[in-house]
C-alpha cells in the first residue's frame, strides 16, 4: 500500500513539475510543456487504476487552487474553460493507457508503451477534449475537432518520448514500471 | 507552495466554501440553459457587481486571472465574425468570461483547507466502490512536499545541460528527472513502511 501511495504521489508531483520546468523545445523549436507527457509515463509506468490515481491526486490540488497546471494555472476557473475536456480526459486517457499496458504483456515495452500512450494519452484526451471544447464553445463536434488537431503532432512526438523513457525505465529500474509487474 | 487564494482580503472570505461552491454550480448550470443575450449580459453585470464590491485592487487581480482566456476568445470571435454570428460569438465569449470569472473568485476567496474538507466530504461516497481516503491527505502531503524539489533538480539538470551545450536544454532532461522520482518514490516508501512497522510494534521511531 505504501509503494502504491508513494508512486502515486511522485508522479503526481512529477506531472507538476513538467509543467514549470522552462526551455523545453521539440528540435524544431516549438516550445513544449511536458505535462500531458507527464499524464502519459502515468498510464505506461504505473498502469491503470495507480496511473489514474496519480492524474487525480494532481487533477484534485489543481482544482484546490494550486498553480500546478503549465503556465501557474490553477483553480476552478480551468474546469470551466474550454480546457476542461482535457482535464477530465487526462485520468481516463492515464487508465486507458495503463490498461493497454497491462494487458499486452507479451509485447515489447517500448512497443506496448507507444501504442497505450498514443491510445491513451493522445487519442482518448483528444476525444475529451475535443468534446469539451465543443460544449464550452458551443460548436459541432467536427468544428471543435479542427480546433483540436494542431495539438495532435505533438502528442504524437510525446507518445514517442513516453515510449522511450518507459522502456529506458524497464532497463535500469524494472521493478518500477508497475504496469509490467 | 503558494496557493492561489487572493492576499487581499474581501467579504467573500468569510463565507463558507460549500456555500460558495453550490451558487458556482448552480450559477454554471443555469448560464448554459440559455444562449439569450440579455441574459448572459445580466450575468456578466452580476459577476463584475460581485467582484467590484470587493474592491478595485481585486477585481484588477481578478482580471489578470482572467487573462489565459483572451486567446480563446479571439477564436470564438473570429470565427464568428466569419460565419456572421456575431451575436452568437459574443453570447459565448460572456458566457466564458462570467464562468471562470466566477469559478477564479472562489478560488481566490476560499482557504485551500476550506475546499479540501469540502472535496473530502464529497469523496466519501466514492469509498464505498473501494476507493481509499485515508491515503489522501499523506499523497496530498507528498505532492507538496516533492513539486518544488522535482521542480528544483529538474532546473539544476536544465542548468546543467546548459552548462555543456550552447543549444537549448532538451526534453531528453524528462528522463533523468524520471529516475529521480521513481528514486524518491522508492525512499518514501520505504521510509512510510519503517514508520508504520515501528508504530505497530510500539517503538518509537525517532533516533534517540
Amino acid at each position: 500500500m505504501y509503494r502504491d501511495l508513494a508512486y502515486i504521489a511522485l508522479f503526481a508531483a512529477l506531472i507538476a513539475a513538467l509543467g514549470i520546468i522552462p526551455k523545453i523545445t521539440l528540435a524544431s523549436g516549438v516550445p513544449i510543456t511536458a505535462q500531458s507527457l507527464g499524464i502519459m509515463l502515468c498510464g505506461t509506468v504505473l498502469g491503470a487504476r495507480r496511473g489514474a490515481s496519480a492524474v487525480m491526486l494532481f487533477l484534485f490540488l489543481v482544482a484546490l487552487g494550486l498553480p500546478l497546471l503549465a503556465g501557474g494555472r490553477g483553480g476552478l476557473g480551468l474546469f470551466a474553460s474550454p480546457s476542461a475536456g482535457y482535464l477530465i480526459g487526462f485520468p481516463v486517457g492515464a487508465f486507458i493507457a495503463g490498461t493497454v499496458m497491462e494487458r499486452w504483456k507479451a509485447r515489447s515495452v517500448v512497443a506496448a508503451a507507444f501504442v497505450a500512450a498514443l491510445v491513451g494519452g493522445v487519442f482518448v484526451v483528444a476525444a475529451f477534449g475535443t468534446a469539451g471544447m465543443a460544449i464550452t464553445l458551443d460548436k459541432s463536434i467536427p468544428e471543435a475537432l479542427l480546433l483540436a488537431l494542431p495539438f495532435i503532432p505533438g502528442d504524437m512526438l510525446k507518445a514517442t518520448a513516453a515510449a522511450a523513457i518507459t522502456a529506458f525505465l524497464a532497463r535500469n529500474r524494472p521493478e518500477s514500471v508497475l504496469s509490467r509487474g | 507552495m503558494i496557493s492561489l487564494t487572493s492576499p487581499i482580503e474581501t467579504p467573500y472570505h468569510g463565507l463558507p466554501a460549500g456555500q460558495k461552491l453550490l451558487v458556482l454550480c448552480a450559477f454554471t448550470f443555469a448560464i448554459f440553459l440559455t444562449s439569450r443575450l440579455d441574459a448572459h449580459l445580466a450575468a456578466v453585470a452580476f459577476v463584475s457587481g460581485v467582484h467590484l464590491g470587493a474592491g478595485i485592487r481585486f477585481t484588477l487581480l481578478a482580471a489578470r486571472r482572467l487573462l489565459p482566456v483572451w486567446p480563446f476568445l479571439a477564436v470564438v470571435i473570429l470565427w464568428h465574425i466569419a460565419t456572421d454570428d456575431l451575436v452568437g460569438g459574443t453570447v459565448i465569449s460572456i458566457r466564458l468570461v462570467a464562468t471562470i470569472g466566477l469559478a477564479n473568485l472562489v478560488t481566490m476567496t476560499t482557504r485551500l483547507d476550506d475546499l479540501a474538507d469540502v472535496f473530502k466530504t464529497l469523496l466519501v461516497p466514492f469509498e464505498r466502490i473501494g476507493i481509499r481516503l485515508d491515503g489522501l491527505e499523506m499523497a496530498i502531503a507528498l505532492v507538496l512536499r516533492f513539486t518544488p524539489l522535482l521542480l528544483q533538480r529538474g532546473t539544476m539538470l536544465v542548468e546543467a545541460w546548459k552548462s555543456r551545450s550552447r543549444r537549448h536544454p532538451s526534453w531528453r532532461i524528462v528522463f533523468p528527472l524520471t529516475l529521480l522520482a521513481i528514486d524518491d518514490a522508492e525512499r518514501v516508501s520505504e521510509a512510510l513502511q519503517a514508520r508504520c512497522r515501528a508504530e505497530r510494534e510500539g517503538r518509537s521511531w525517532h533516533v534517540s
